[in-house]
């Protein structure tokens, strides 16, 4: 287990390298450098960005300098707004955008996973037919097709919820829905696929055999093992999501972290677009990480098979 | 003798033993192959998923609907006497009518013809993403898992550190700086968009690898390459072709986010996903044609492309057949 | 002896896409208290679907029980509610699956695993149920079986899981015990171990055991009774002598001489040329036409008569009529 738990480690260290080194080398090989003085047209910008990215060294020592910063959590300036530094935009923009992930991720995997087990359980019947429409229609509508539906429906014409900004919780809610509709729609099918596997495994059929209460083996027996492809794919449902809050933020008029990069993107502001870049990916990877060490603690399996690997 | 045993089948059964006559306990002359046959007709594996993939009404509805949504693609813009790009100012923000079927935009210009410019933006976008996928996955998936050993160790190495990397984080990196273009819009996609195929590829390949009529082609001395063409390959279709009917969607998708970041294919061109972002503003206004047909086909499509997948999924699982 | 289980006409068909497949056609068994009857037959001739339907395990649907009755002591448990038939499972009859590598849940610890039968079914504490599974464990030969219990069946060899699941399923103290093919997945050296444990086990309790197998090796080695299944019947039934020794159907026989044997040296292996019926539409005669090497026109056309040949011994087949051993006669 540890071995296995270091080798994540060690993946994720050169995950986290190869991104930072990218985005280095991709800013640089943008045409005349954006970072000379035509693009930023103020002297206190070009002042403090010549300074985060030693402009007066050479590209290797620029590199160099460059990583070390990442290290130490200092993403630069922003050349739009002199007053403004990336590390400023994330400690505001963050907190928000990560309430708006986690109330999403949880939840897209609560009623994913129930709407999933109900349709395996019932499966074949009409309740089965629904919820899986469902689900291909979750998947199919973009979220910010979603969105504005939403907020024409519920909030323009019904005028139930407010519409934008992030104020209260109700303003929450229907970002949330935007934004987890999609996740919820996979985890859905997921479930149900995974689910309807387990349920014919010898296991339960042992079980079944036992006597148990069909409620004692669904939740003691077959959930734990068909949650176990969920849990692999939670890695890429943040990052759907993270991606997501890009879009539904610009919509809604959250001023979470996605506002700012997409301001950024918009404005060609290309400290803020690296700085973002590094810093979601970072984010990712490590929760990618934490999501394979789960699975480790979750599969007892996995354990066995490393330690035989020694 | 045969003719008559068939004779005796159609007369009346006997319903009581003391009813059967004498002679029906003469022992028969058997031929021995009568024993080998097959009752039930033996269907291909094509033919048999082709059967169930016809059964599946929902399937078959995303298949017509696609095949329907190419034709417009590719024809619909000939009916039209409006072009993709010239605006008419007068005309601008008109509801659909007998003259304009979709209504017009904020510059005057017909949303029909647009629509079926921004499908073919959209249909060619998530083809090419999906036939890039193909080539650079079933190679680098198929040598890994045919191979083996140490180039497959190595070879997934690379895949799982692609894999750790942010599909659309990478997506729009790249596109902020080669600008944003159709041509460009496809690289970005596929360069680390076909790692999911090579990883389907190699799993199927390493699965059938073991099967004996590929050591014994193996035996022959066949060469490689031919031995994946051969026999790898068409055992491994049915995966591939369902992960390919997936990529699709999904490249759709990418291409409408793009455009909400103002990265998607620059104006006058048109894709579902510009067209969309360019009605985002004016939704609340009441112009609400602007944003639902473009926002209809993108889901319309999507949904298409999704069951059909599903159906496919199904009906090529070689475990379901019967 | 005491009946503890009398299936009368039993009928199961399966609904599937390409219509209904009629698994069991009409069996009839019976069990005696302490014995152990073997079903034997190949693949698909309807052996598990008739063991299954015992608890009502077949998955349903498809699968369902349309005609006859199973009496278990005095209770039809066809006609018993899904409710009513859990406090059977596992208590009075209980079931063992093919393999042992997958018919344990992985991500449960085996104790857990042991226990939680004794924990619905009897109101026991959490420690007496321990100490019972370990009283289990001890019996079908897990060595250490305390430090074992806090194991996860990944652990075990695929003997151990055998005898785990053995454990597992005679920790309620069942008077049934049906095992469906429970040596199939094993080394042929751990099969026996596994087949002296049924002995032993049935020795200090006196379970009823129904052995389902393909392996006439198995069957000879502890079998009381055997019945040969043929396309969803039941085509000979009669004590192991009987069967091995006088076996009237050519099915049976067909079978005998298609294993080696090692009483009857010298003799050429004969194999049962062709395949089953398609249960999908079965022949109104004997299933077994086609194959038979003895097949006569009657066969084609009309299900043979039921022969009994001893208090032991019955036999569907058209070859006991006086008619046809006159004309083998001559």
């Amino acid at each position: 287990m540890l071995k296995y738990i270091v080798k994540r480690f060690f993946l994720m260290i050169l995950t986290i390298f190869i991104i930072a080194t990218l985005t280095f080398f991709l800013m640089n090989a943008i045409p005349g450098s954006p970072f000379n003085e035509e693009k930023t047209s103020n002297a206190v910008v070009q002042q403090n960005l010549e300074k985060h990215f030693n402009l007066d060294k050479p590209l290797p020592v620029q590199y160099v300098l460059y990583l070390k910063s990442i290290i130490t959590f200092d993403f630069g300036p922003s050349i739009k707004q002199p007053t403004e530094t990336v590390n400023s935009l994330l400690g505001r923009g963050f907190p928000i955008s990560a309430e708006l992930g986690i109330w999403t991720i949880l939840v897209a995997l609560i009623s994913g996973i129930t709407l999933g087990v109900v349709a395996a359980l019932r499966h074949n019947k009409l309740i089965d037919y629904t919820a899986m429409t469902i689900a291909v229609l979750g998947i199919s509508i973009p979220n910010f097709v979603l969105a504005t539906l939403v907020i024409q429906v519920i909030a323009v014409d019904l005028k139930l919820l407010p519409a934008a900004t992030w104020n209260s919780p109700q303003h929450m809610i229907l970002p949330i829905i935007a934004l987890a509709t999609g996740p919820m729609a996979i985890i859905a099918r997921l479930t149900r696929s995974s689910m309807l596997e387990t349920l014919t495994q010898d296991y339960i059929k042992t079980a079944r055999a036992k006597g148990l209460s069909p409620f004692k083996i669904v939740v003691k027996h077959a959930l734990r093992n068909a949650l176990m492809p969920v849990v692999t794919i939670l890695g890429t449902l943040l990052a759907g999501v993270l991606t997501g809050t890009f879009v539904i933020e610009k919509i809604f008029a959250i001023p979470g972290m996605g506002k700012y990069f997409v301001q950024g993107i918009n404005q060609r502001d290309y400290p803020v677009i690296m700085g973002t870049t590094v810093f979601y990916s970072t984010f990712l990877v490590m929760m990618l990480f934490l999501v394979d060490i789960m699975y480790g603690v979750l599969d007892p399996r996995i354990k066995l098979h490393k330690k035989g690997g020694e | 003798m045969l003719t008559e045993t068939k004779e005796t089948k159609d007369q009346h059964t006997p319903s009581t033993s003391s009813e059967i006559p004498d002679e029906w306990f003469k022992p028969k002359e058997k031929d021995a192959e009568s024993a080998e046959t097959v009752v039930r007709p033996s269907l291909s594996y094509w033919q048999d998923a082709w059967r169930r993939l016809r059964g599946n009404t929902l399937a078959m509805g995303g298949l017509i609907f696609l095949i329907v949504l190419g034709l417009m693609a590719i024809f619909g813009p000939i009916f039209s006497p409006y072009t993709v790009s010239d605006g008419n100012l007068p005309e601008q923000n008109l509801p659909p009518s007998a003259d304009h079927w979709f209504g017009t935009d904020n510059l005057g210009r017909d949303v029909f013809t647009r629509t079926w410019y921004g499908a073919r933006i959209s249909l060619f976008v998530g083809l090419m993403a999906a036939i890039i996928d193909f080539f650079i996955g079933v190679t680098y998936g198929g040598i890994a898992g045919y191979k083996g050993g140490r180039t497959d160790n190595v070879m997934m190495r690379i895949i799982e550190i692609l894999y750790g990397l942010p599909y659309l984080l990478v997506v729009i990196l790249l596109l902020v700086v080669l600008g944003p273009s159709l041509f460009t819009i496809i690289v970005a996609l596929t360069v680390t968009g076909w790692v999911g195929m090579a990883r389907i590829v190699r799993g199927q390949v390493l699965q059938i690898k073991q099967n004996e009529f590929v050591l014994a082609s193996q035996s022959f001395g066949t060469k490689t390459s031919r031995i994946i063409r051969k026999n790898l390959l068409p055992n491994t279709m049915g995966p591939i072709i369902v992960q390919m009917t997936l990529t699709v969607p999904t490249a759709i998708f990418a291409e409408a986010f793009l455009s909400f970041l103002g990265l998607g294919i620059q104006s006058p061109f048109a894709s579902w996903g510009v067209m969309a972002n360019d009605a985002l503003g004016v939704i609340l206004s009441g112009d609400w044609w602007r944003l639902f047909f473009p926002a209809f086909f993108i889901s319309a499509t999507m949904f298409a492309f999704n069951v059909l997948g599903d159906g496919l999924q199904d009906a090529l699982d070689p475990k379901l057949r019967r | 002896m005491e009946k503890i289980l009398d299936i009368k006409d039993l009928h199961v068909s399966f609904t599937t896409y390409g219509g209904e497949v009629q698994a069991v056609r009409g069996v009839n068994l019976d069990l005696h208290k302490g014995e152990t009857l073997a079903i034997v037959g190949e693949s698909g001739c309807g052996k598990s679907v008739t063991a299954s339907s015992i608890m009502k395990l077949i998955p349903s649907p498809p699968g369902k029980i349309t005609k006859g009755s199973i009496h278990f002591k005095d209770q039809d448990l066809t006609k018993m509610s899904n409710k009513d038939i859990r406090k059977i499972r596992g208590v009075d009859i209980s079931m063992i699956f093919q393999d042992p590598m997958t018919a344990l849940n992985p991500t449960l610890t085996v104790g857990d695993q042991l226990t939680e039968g004794l924990k619905q079914h009897k109101k026991i504490s959490s420690h007496d149920a321990n100490e019972q599974a370990i009283e289990m464990l001890n019996l079908v030969g897990i060595p250490n079986p305390k430090e074992r219990m806090k194991q996860h069946p990944h652990q075990f060899s695929g003997g151990m899981r055998q005898r785990i699941v053995i454990a597992m399923a005679l920790i309620c103290e069942p008077e049934l015990l049906i095992a469906d093919e429970p040596t199939t997945a094993l080394d042929v050296t751990i099969q026996a171990q596994i087949l002296q444990l049924f002995n032993k086990i049935q020795e200090q309790t006196g379970v009823s055991i129904i052995l389902i197998t393909h392996d006439l090796g198995v069957v000879a080695k502890i079998a009381d009774r055997i019945a040969v299944m043929y396309a969803g019947k039941v085509i000979e039934v009669g004590t192991r002598r009987e069967i091995f020794y006088n076996p009237q159907h050519p099915y049976t026989q067909g079978l005998l001489n298609s294993v080696p044997r090692l009483d009857q040296r010298g003799d050429q292996l004969i194999p049962i040329n062709g395949t089953p019926p398609d249960l999908f539409s079965p022949p109104k005669g004997c299933p077994f036409t086609a194959r038979c090497p003895k097949a006569m026109e009657v066969c084609e056309n009309v299900y043979p008569v039921h022969t009994k040949l001893s208090d032991t011994q019955e036999v569907d087949c058209w070859l006991q009529d006086e008619r046809a051993k006159k004309y083998i006669a001559t």
